[in-house]
């Protein structure tokens, strides 16, 4: 097997697997900090019991997160080194800051929140929580504005073959920079929403719980509408920047082959990429060119508008793409219901809301993951957009089956990981939220440790 | 311009050297945890270094960072270069940081024993292969004119490199059983006592062999000292910690010897830093192909924005660091030192 694929099968795994992780965590984290407010608010005990068991589930989560983080953080060196010598001088830079303004952060603060629950005061205590929130979301924007100029590279020129900085300013708010990062934390945020409700549905389901499962099911329901309907105007303005600065992605995941005025935005369709054409397609007249271009007729390109060795892959983004937007569709409509059931005062009794709720907490995992492969497959064959191809950017130092056993070394660790993960999940689900609560008798000799 | 990458060189030096400061503790204590079989005593080991362990564990990724942004080449050749030993690092650090936090999620001894090989043994094998690390990058590494690393893994194992990783896992193991002393008392305080002087005991000769070696091996490293005599200080510094360990010890004060141990450390680091510049990465097969301070930094504008957002970002870090470990240091004590009923997992 060659190199590239064998680097571009690992770094999708552990990418992949990492992302699994801070979305979840950064939802996590601002219902967190949403609790401990309403606890600082209220002094009601019930705040600080929920936001208690949260935390419980968020640590397990956090560090699986950081463990996995520590590969992603050399990973560019290891296996794309000459990605790493062009564009050190741009990427380098947030990396760093994201260690130094976001990594250290969450990290110190997140010590406090499992160490600190008798020794630090109650107002420490919550801006702690907040600073783990600040820290995790800052994280995601310094590496996304990295991931971004990959995608639409702005403030360098070229030098020696390298790219180097200019201007700092244009380098980090890029195209994509802003409209990727708002349309990913609202998905970490949907994340976090639905695994809350999905949890309190489980203790709901058993009448276990039921005020602690009620008030934390309707954190989670508000968060998961205002969350799942900003992604409207989110998506929008993506897919607007995708419209005019990576083109030929927009006509990857559109499945769109030739240039069109008044182009559908399709709802379903098969690509076929050797014949050049998509089957069974299904779409919403002009609705493409309306939201490119802003003009119902407005003229969309399609990929055989550009050269051929240009073209990203069709089918993987078509397929990852759509499957998100519909993804993103239900979150809206099942939020609705969920609110609907709210007022009403019957959303504990509807098994089927409660079942379905339960049996969703994967679903915006994968479409994190889709929304992922789809942003960046789109962006192939380039490794950072019309400047270097992905070919080019491996570490041509490593033999191929270097690459292979850390492949199968990753996977074996990686599900065991996972396994592991969910077995202690299962198992604090379980347990409860009363469960090694270390109670008063313990807080007042100053050594309890909370989890 | 000159000026802005020297500024670099020693700015990734103070990262390195706040990783092996603190974090450098955390994986002595997960050494010596190997050491002990008695459930009590590794759980108040553990906790020591519960509140810490992760913030410390980014001075490395802050590190990481800062090399590749201020010395993109560098960061290049030397992770695919060290590519197989970097992976071991990486699955090591991997079961490491989630031993830490699974071992007390369940409250069953088949569960923890697991967590607790991987908390071990994880930390073990840092300790040594940072130093394999250092040892190669202070012989120098073969490199071809684009500074592709020209050898194999089998070649970073070699008997000089090793003894300098034998030199990093004694420095670390006396580092971390000072941390224990400093955060226990009774007798796992008297264990820490021992381990500590048992790890000193180790360094010294390593640490003669490798600065013998070194000389006879790698004059080169010797050059600047003779250039610039004030440099001595550095290795001096080293001495001194090396030399006031044992009495740190007899003295019975709590921080004393991770004073000493802390001091050896950075004499041991910056005589290093010192020893290689203006090598960052030298060529052991043509030193015309070395990477250096001023051949593989990036451009003067990322320097002077990084410098900025590094002069920023520190003092933040160093200030809520310095509050937290204030916060907790009293309490992990008195959490750590006996007092049993009182724990809880």
């Amino acid at each position: 097997m060659d190199v590239v694929l064998l680097s571009r099968i690992q770094f999708a795994v552990t990418a992949g697997f990492h992302f699994i992780f801070p979305p979840l965590t950064i939802g996590l984290a601002w219902l967190i900090v949403l609790m401990q407010t309403r606890y600082l608010q209220t002094g009601e005990e019930l705040y600080q019991k929920m936001s208690r068991f949260w935390l419980k589930i968020f640590a397990i989560s956090f560090v699986v997160g950081v463990a996995t983080g520590i590969t992603m953080e050399f990973q560019f060196g290891t296996n794309w080194s000459e990605y790493s010598r062009f564009v050190g001088d741009i990427f380098g830079g947030p990396l760093a800051a994201e260690a130094i303004f976001a990594f250290f952060l969450e990290s110190a603060f997140m010590g406090v929140l499992i160490w600190g629950a008798d020794r630090v005061s109650k107002k420490v205590y919550w801006f702690s929580s907040l600073m783990v929130a600040v820290g995790s979301t800052l994280s995601a924007l310094w590496i996304i504005i990295a991931n971004s100029w990959q995608q639409t590279p702005a403030g360098y020129h070229i030098v020696n073959g390298r790219a180097e900085l200019i201007d700092f300013k244009a380098a980090l708010l890029n195209a994509s920079t802003v409209p990727r990062y708002l349309h990913t934390v609202d998905g970490a945020l949907v994340t976090g929403a639905f695994f809350v409700m999905g949890i309190s549905a489980w203790y709901l389901l058993r009448r276990r719980e039921v005020a602690f499962a009620k008030k934390s099911m309707k954190y989670a329901l508000f968060l998961a509408l205002v969350a799942s309907l900003a992604q409207i105007p989110i998506g929008h303005m993506h897919a607007v920047q995708v419209a005019q600065t990576q083109p030929e992605k927009l006509a990857a995941i559109e499945g769109l082959f030739e240039t069109e005025k008044g182009a559908p935005l399709l709802l379903f369709g098969i690509p076929d990429e050797k014949a050049g054409v998509t089957h069974f397609k299904i779409g919403i007249p002009k609705a493409l060119s309306l939201l490119a271009t802003d003009d119902p007729n407005g003229e969309v390109k399609g990929l055989n508008a550009f050269p051929k060795e240009e073209r990203p892959p069709v089918f993987l983004p078509f397929v990852t793409f759509h499957l998100m937007v519909a993804l993103g569709t239900l979150f809206i409509l099942f939020s609705i219901w969920g609110i609907w059931l709210m007022r009403k005062g019957t959303l504990q009794d509807n098994r089927l809301f409660l079942k379905l709720a339960l049996w969703s907490i994967p679903l915006p995992f994968i479409a994190n993951e889709v929304g992922w492969i789809a942003a960046e497959v789109g962006r192939q064959p380039w490794i950072v957009y019309k400047l270097l191809l992905t070919v080019d950017g491996i570490s041509y130092t490593v033999p191929a089956w270097q690459i292979l056993a850390s492949i199968i070394l990753f996977v074996l660790i990686y599900s065991l990981l996972f396994v592991v993960w969910f077995y202690l999940l299962r198992k604090k689900l379980e347990a409860g939220p009363e469960a090694f609560d270390t109670g008063k008798g313990v807080a007042k000799s100053g050594t309890g440790v909370g989890l | 311009m000159m000026e802005l990458q020297i500024t670099w060189f020693v700015l990734v030096g103070v990262l390195l050297l706040g990783y092996a400061l603190l974090d450098g503790f955390d994986l002595g204590v997960g050494s010596l945890y190997l050491l002990t079989k008695d459930p009590d005593e590794r759980k108040r080991m553990l906790y020591s270094i519960g509140p810490y362990w992760d913030s410390n564990q980014v001075w490395l990724l802050t590190g990481g960072g800062a090399i590749f942004a201020a010395f993109p080449m560098v960061y290049a050749t030397v992770f695919s270069g060290f590519y197989l030993a970097l992976m071991l690092v990486l699955f090591a650090l991997i079961f490491r940081a989630v031993s830490i936090e699974f071992q007390h999620q369940l409250d069953s001894p088949g569960w923890r024993k697991w967590w607790d090989l991987g908390f071990g043994f994880g930390s073990l094998l840092p300790s040594i292969l940072y130093g394999v690390a250092v040892g190669n990058i202070l012989r120098g590494i073969p490199l071809d004119a684009k500074g592709g690393y020209l050898g194999d893994f089998l070649g970073l194992l070699n008997p000089y490199s090793l003894v300098m990783g034998l030199v990093s896992l004694s420095l670390f193991a006396m580092h971390g059983a000072a941390f224990i002393i400093s955060q226990s008392d009774g007798a796992l305080q008297q264990k820490a006592r021992r381990w500590a002087r048992a790890a000193w005991l180790a360094l010294i000769p390593l640490f003669l062999t490798g600065t013998a070696w070194s000389y006879l091996g790698t004059p080169r490293l010797f050059s600047n000292y003779f250039d610039v005599p004030l440099l001595w200080v550095l290795p001096l510094i080293a001495l001194i910690g090396l030399a006031s360990f044992p009495a740190a010890l007899k003295g019975g004060s709590a921080y004393g010897p991770l004073g000493a141990s802390a001091l050896t450390i950075f004499g041991l680091l910056t005589t290093m830093a010192a020893s290689l510049f203006p090598y960052i990465v030298p060529a052991s097969n043509n030193l015309a192909n070395s990477l250096t301070v001023f051949n593989a930094s990036s451009s003067e504008r990322t320097l002077m924005i990084m410098l900025i957002l590094a002069l920023i970002g520190l003092p933040l870090v160093l200030t809520y660091t310095a509050y937290i470990y204030r916060t907790f240091i009293r309490s992990t004590r008195v959490m750590t030192t006996g007092n049993k009923h009182s724990m809880k997992t």
